[in-house]
């Protein structure tokens, strides 16, 4: 049984028809690669996932429990976080606030501070400026904090989406290398990036979505060879 | 003497208003709308505690609860019934326009059970005055409770907020409603909460209003409603130490207006003062300055 399935959702927004149907799947483990276009409908598929919309029909099964009718809220406590578009940081907050909010769902305190300490570890930077209002942060910074943030709730899967938009090209390279570091401490990873040669560069697998449909899917270090995927994506 | 006797008025009347302030920003710092009922919450509760204290016979101490029960569960209601349905609505005058409704509906329904009548509120508040400076100065016992009961309010709903875990989930919200679901916070089950308090507030208000001012009619909520409002605003809409400022501050510049310049112009002094600090600030006095979202 996959983790995460997705079973031929279809999302609209009013009555413009989003995505059209699609179905893919995640295994424990696996770092799994959604790319695509702008408007192909990447931020459209996560939202639904993790319950901040709702599919007009198909169904989403996480760890085999179908969540597609259970309110986004109690999602996070399943286990499964997500680091949305655009960071969304509390951005009057401190660090430490916005860490905390992330840990919401753990009842339990000695979890959230073994979380804190662990998160500290991953992102030093964190640790720095943890009194600091995260709206004063830089991007990366910012980045690093939506991360960790997911992060508190100990999640066994984690959800990105266009961790590396708008950072200078050594912060992605970091921004990457942490999401290996994630995939190896354990967690498994649903990533999207319109950075196509870096993400399929740490993904297993990956899927590609154009205006609403998967078009194309398969193991990533093929996919960084074939050649419709080199023209549109890869910019080569 | 009299000049300090007019201040501590004041602050006493600007405690009230600091009260229902909190009810005004807090909700519309979380919900992100003017409930404009909210002054007619202060009114019910009033009644409430009028008709449970004076014509039941019951101690101060129930009276007070059931009103604050009261009046919690209204906002409540009238949260759940009239407003949340349009959360997702095109346009925010709609839960303006609705406010107003449930506003008028409230008033209708006073002048319904309670007739049009006024009615002498009975104080509850039996506190000896205080008397200062060689009894040269005295403070009427509801003074003194009003102010220290602002005071203790102000204070633990500020560590409420900043402390607990239900006061973090609010200011998440009051950023990012998306954002503070994706952290597993109950976006409705928070908003409900704030009107709750703020509702809870607004009994208390209610009694400590009636107590100084002892006429109570269906339209008493009105005017101190659109007051606080007004501190609210004065002070930084969405910022609860603001509404502690404006709240004093506009108690203040009322009784002092009515002393020293017209006891008919107080209420012109008052707005007119409030035209003049938006000009100059337009977020009010505390309130900060809209964050762009990066
Ligand atoms: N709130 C909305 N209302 C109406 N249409 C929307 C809304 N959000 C997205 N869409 C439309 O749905 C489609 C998919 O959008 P989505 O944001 O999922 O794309 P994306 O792949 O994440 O793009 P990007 O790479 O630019 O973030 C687009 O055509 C977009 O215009
Ligand atoms: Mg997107």
């Amino acid at each position: 049984m996959a983790m995460l399935e997705v079973k031929n959702i279809e999302v609209y927004y009013g009555v413009i028809r989003a995505i059209k149907g699609i179905s893919f799947e995640v295994n424990q483990g696996e770092v799994i690669a959604l790319i695509g276009a702008n408007g192909a409908g990447k931020t459209t598929t996560l939202q639904t996932i993790t319950g901040m919309l709702s599919p007009k029909s198909g169904e989403v099964l996480f760890e085999g429990v179908d969540i597609t009718k259970i309110p986004g809220h109690k999602i996070v406590g399943m286990g499964m976080a997500h680091v949305p578009e655009g960071r969304r940081v509390f951005a009057q907050l401190s660090v430490l606030e916005n860490l905390r909010l992330g840990a919401y769902t753990v009842k339990e305190p000695t979890q959230v501070e073994k979380s804190l300490e662990r998160v500290y570890t991953s992102f030093p930077r964190l640790a720095e400026r943890k009194n600091q209002m995260a709206g004063t942060l830089s991007g990366g910074e910012q980045q690093m904090l939506a991360m960790g943030r997911a992060l508190m709730s100990q999640p066994r899967l984690i959800c990105m989406d266009e961790p590396s938009m708008g950072l200078s090209p050594i912060l992605v390279d970091e921004i990457f290398k942490i999401i290996t570091n994630i995939s190896s401490t354990g967690t498994t990873v649903l990533l999207v990036e319109q950075n196509a040669k870096k993400a399929l560069s740490i993904a297993d697998r990956a899927y590609v979505l154009e205006t609403g449909n998967i078009v194309l899917e398969g193991k990533a270090s093929e996919l960084l060879n074939n050649e419709d995927i080199k023209k549109a994506y890869l910019g080569e | 003497m009299s000049f300090i006797m007019y201040l501590i008025n004041g602050i006493s009347l600007g405690s009230v208003y600091a009260i229902i302030a909190l009810g005004y920003t807090m909700v519309y710092g979380i919900a992100k709308m003017l409930n404009f009922a909210h002054g007619d919450v202060i009114m019910i509760g009033s009644y409430i505690s009028f008709v449970t204290f004076s014509q039941m016979g019951l101690g101060p101490v129930p009276a007070v609860v059931i009103s604050i029960v009261v009046c919690t569960a209204l906002g409540m209601i009238i949260e759940r019934v009239a407003y949340k349905p349009l959360r997702k609505a095109v346009s925010p005058l709609a839960v303006l326009i609705t406010a107003i409704g449930v506003s008028y509906l409230l008033q209708n329904v006073a002048l319904l059970v309670f007739g049009a009548n006024p009615v002498s509120y009975v104080s509850m508040i039996a506190v000896p005055p205080l008397k200062l400076a060689g009894g040269e100065l005295t403070i009427t016992g509801i003074t003194v409770i009003t102010i220290v009961l602002c005071l203790v309010i102000m204070g633990v709903l500020m560590v409420f907020i900043k402390k607990t875990k239900a006061g973090q989930a609010m200011l998440a919200v009051s950023e990012d409603k998306d954002a503070a679901q994706l952290m597993g916070v109950n976006v409705n089950g928070t908003i409900a909460l704030t009107f709750a308090i703020g509702s809870g507030l607004a009994a208390i208000a209610g009694i400590l209003l009636c107590s100084a001012y002892p006429t109570l009619t269906p339209y008493t909520g009105a005017m101190p409603g659109i007051k606080a409002f007004t501190a609210a605003v004065f002070g930084g809409i969405g910022s609860i130490p603001g509404a502690l400022v404006g709240g004093i501050l506009l108690g203040v510049i009322e009784i002092l207006g009515r002393a020293y310049i017209s006891s008919q112009l107080s209420d012109a002094i008052v707005f007119a003062v409030l035209i003049i600090v938006l000009l100059v600030k337009p977020t009010g006095i505390l309130g900060k300055p809209i964050f762009e979202k990066v």
